[in-house]
């Protein structure tokens, strides 16, 4: 990242870490900001079936946003709309205030990043680099620049007459971002860029790509199904779910506040208790489930009823795991055995079973190198948790 | 991040098969492929290299009257004397087809007409092989046989099939006299014209075939990358599409150029007297004036220069294997 931070055109302000500058980044919150990309009440079908469904979506300049979904929601077909590849049925897609509806890829300043890198073969590296900047006519001179420019940004400038068939995978990877980013477009498409790499070239690679964008000031919208690689990177990410999008914020809002069951399921590990809400007063409700009775917050607008079906959804490192019982063993504590122990080194996962057997996840982080009375399978523990460890959400 | 520990119990079991039948297998394999490699090569030594060393031997020997019509050279029975007989071998049929403008006029003609119609063939082949290409997929299948499917009826009624296409009174004249085009037949048959469409049309699928299977392969995100970067369609065409199907443009153009090159039958029957064509020169020699060995001399004449061509395809595909994917 060393190399990268030396090819920066603007030098990072001094003194700050990349953290601080992301974390005041906010255009969503105030109003006055305009978007740079909108989706307004998009669809897309092929046939019958609907890959996108009356989607509506804003990403604001200098914004990491992430799509984010599993296989087949329809994640590629919106990158591909705004990258011309595919006109939406019914809708509008808007770049910069003006409409993108029937202007074809060619014309768009927006550039993509393909899954398969998309890399023309009998091209050498740099005259990939450089396609692009040839099509708008730029001066030799200038693009023999940017080129340069390019290859040093992905230190790739010693491969530079090689054709694609002669990089490895991951040297094939930094050709094609090279390529997209070598015309600086107003926004960066990537489709899965780095689905191809190994976990630790990807993780690498995660880095480099925010602080590239950082450094570069550009707009990145990312497509990826690994929610881990969405919540490292993106500013924003929006979970898609069959063509519609089911929550749109920050990392910590989808995984702390998640809107819904499949939002909480999908990102990160989760307990679902079912139950029935049995009392609300205020901002707390009381449900029963099977085994036990939940006391937990809920927003002071939600719209949960006493009778209503309800579920608590709380994630396993927000569980206390003991072998004791607690102070009021009534409420918000479930007994149950070791089921299964994953030890996964900075922490361990414990699958406890409830008597009428339900399975919850608890994980506790491994502060001391050796505990003195580690838990053992079949063992009796207690699972505890405060009111505001998880969500309730409508069933 | 479900919890569940993975079971250590069952991984030993599952070993792989003992291990002796590791080497035993890779000598299998081995031989197999000596097998696989060999056939094609006992092929062309049988099909190929022995008769081409008959005629070579032919071609060496001096014209007799007799059954068969030239003097034996290297009779098997006088191996022996090999040394003494190497001096008996007559250059002279090599000597002769100098001599002749003949023979240098129609293998000129030769080279000239095959590299037309290759021409002409690539200008139709290639955008009918893009079509292929660019159809739906499950009608590609369909239209890949009805691209083959002349292929199924005689060569020779086709062309039979052209004469009456092309006489004066014939098919096409009928129709351009019909929509006015014309108000005199076109000569067309018995004329080099009607050789150059007989070639063209005999060899198409040649072309197609090769070019379709580069184009056919073609990543087609390539075209919405070059898009993406700003190419319009027609260039992208030019920058991405055609110097990737190169390969198979060189291999369509060689398949067609060759066998032109050598073709008898077209000029026989669609070439009138002004066509001179090696191939035909070549059955005159062996079957009109029975002169084998001159006729053997113009065979390996003709075959030493197509396999400069030849080899130049072998060296492309290795390149475009090598530069490709
Ligand atoms: N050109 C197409 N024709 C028909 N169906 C398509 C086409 N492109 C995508 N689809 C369908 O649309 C759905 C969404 O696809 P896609 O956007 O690629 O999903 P994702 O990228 O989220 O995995 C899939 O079910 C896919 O089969
Ligand atoms: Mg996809």
């Amino acid at each position: 990242m060393s190399a990268l931070g030396e090819a920066r055109p603007q030098p990072a302000p001094t003194g700050r870490s990349l953290g601080s500058i992301r974390r005041s980044f906010a255009p969503w919150a105030d109003p006055a900001e305009v978007p740079l990309i909108e989706f307004a009440r998009v669809s897309k079908r092929f046939g019958s079936f609907a890959a996108v469904s009356e989607l509506d979506l804003a990403i604001y300049r200098r914004e990491f946003h992430a799509l984010l979904g599993p296989s087949g929601c329809g994640k590629s077909t919106l990158l591909r709309m705004l990258a011309g590849f595919e006109e939406p049925t019914s809708g509008e897609v808007r770049l910069d205030g003006q409409t993108l509806n029937g202007i074809p890829p060619h014309k768009r300043p927006v550039n993509m990043m393909f899954q398969s890198y998309a890399l023309f073969p009998h091209m050498s590296v740099e005259k990939n680099v450089e396609f692009g900047l040839k099509q708008d006519g730029m001066a030799r001179s200038e693009r023999a620049d940017r080129v340069a420019e390019m290859l040093k940004l992905v230190k790739l400038e010693p491969f530079r007459s090689r054709k694609p068939a002669q990089l490895s995978g991951g040297q094939q990877q930094r050709v094609a971002l090279a390529r997209s980013l070598a015309k600086r477009p107003k926004v960066l498409l990537l489709d899965e860029p780095l689905g191809a790499l190994d976990k630790k070239l990807r993780e690498e690679t995660q880095f480099e790509l925010m602080d590239l964008q950082q450094s570069l000031g550009l707009t990145f919208l990312i497509v990826t199904h690994d929610q881990e690689e969405a919540m490292t990177m993106a500013d924003r990410i929006s979970v898609m779910r069959e063509g519609r999008i089911a929550q749109v914020g920050t990392p910590e809002t989808v995984y702390e506040a998640p809107a819904s069951r499949y939002v909480a399921e999908f990102v990160g590990g989760v307990n679902i208790l079912s139950g029935t809400v049995a009392e609300r007063r205020g901002d707390r409700v009381r449900l029963t489930v099977p085994g036990g009775i939940i006391e937990a917050d809920v927003p002071v607008g939600s719209r949960l009823q006493t009778g209503s079906p309800a579920v608590f959804a709380v994630r396993p490192e927000k569980l206390r795991i003991a072998r004791h019982a607690p102070a009021d063993p009534g409420v918000n504590a479930f007994r149950g055995e070791v089921w299964d122990i994953a030890y996964l080194g900075d922490m361990t996962l414990f699958n406890a079973r409830l008597p009428g057997g339900e399975i919850l996840k608890a994980a506790t982080v491994n502060a001391a190198r050796a505990s003195a009375e580690p838990l053992g399978y079949e063992e009796e523990v207690w699972l505890t948790f405060a009111p505001d460890a998880g969500v309730v959400l409508p069933e | 991040m479900s919890a569940d520990v993975a079971e250590p119990a069952g991984a030993p079991a599952a070993r792989p098969a003992p291990e002796p039948a590791g080497p035993e297998r890779i000598a299998d394999s081995a031989s197999f492929r000596r097998l696989v490699v060999g056939l094609p090569f006992v092929w062309l030594l049988l099909l190929f290299l022995v008769p081409f060393l008959l005629v070579l031997k032919i071609s060496l020997s001096t014209l007799a009257l007799g059954q068969p019509p030239y003097e034996p050279v290297f009779p098997l029975a006088e191996i022996a004397s090999f040394g003494e007989r190497l001096r008996e071998l007559s250059f002279e049929n090599y000597l002769f087809l100098t001599d002749d403008p003949l023979y240098l006029d129609s293998l000129i003609s030769s080279l000239v007409t095959a590299s037309v119609s290759t021409v002409l063939a690539l200008l139709v082949a290639y955008p009918f092989a893009l079509g292929l290409a660019r159809a739906p997929e499950r009608l590609r299948p369909m239209l890949l046989v009805l691209t083959i499917l002349p292929f199924w009826t005689s060569f020779l009624i086709r062309v039979y099939a052209w004469m009456g296409i092309l006489r004066n009174e014939g098919f096409l004249n009928q129709l351009l006299l019909w929509l006015g085009l014309i108000d005199q037949p076109l000569v067309i048959l018995n004329t080099n014209t009607a050789v150059l469409i007989g070639i063209v049309y005999s060899y198409l699928p040649f072309m197609v075939l090769p070019i379709y299977a580069s184009l056919e392969r073609q990543d087609p995100r390539l075209l919405e990358a070059a898009a993406d970067l700003g190419s319009p369609p027609a260039r992208a065409f030019w920058q991405v599409t055609f110097p990737l199907s190169l390969p198979g443009v060189l291999a369509g153009c060689l398949l067609v150029f060759i066998p032109a090159v050598g073709e008898f039958v077209i000029p026989d029957l669609l070439g009138g007297s002004e066509t001179l064509m090696i191939g035909k020169t070549l059955w005159n020699e062996f079957f009109i004036n029975r002169d084998w060995p001159v006729a053997s001399a113009v065979a390996v004449v003709l075959l030493v220069l197509l396999v400069g061509p030849l080899l130049l395809l072998q060296r492309a595909r290795g390149s475009a294997g090598a530069g490709a994917l």
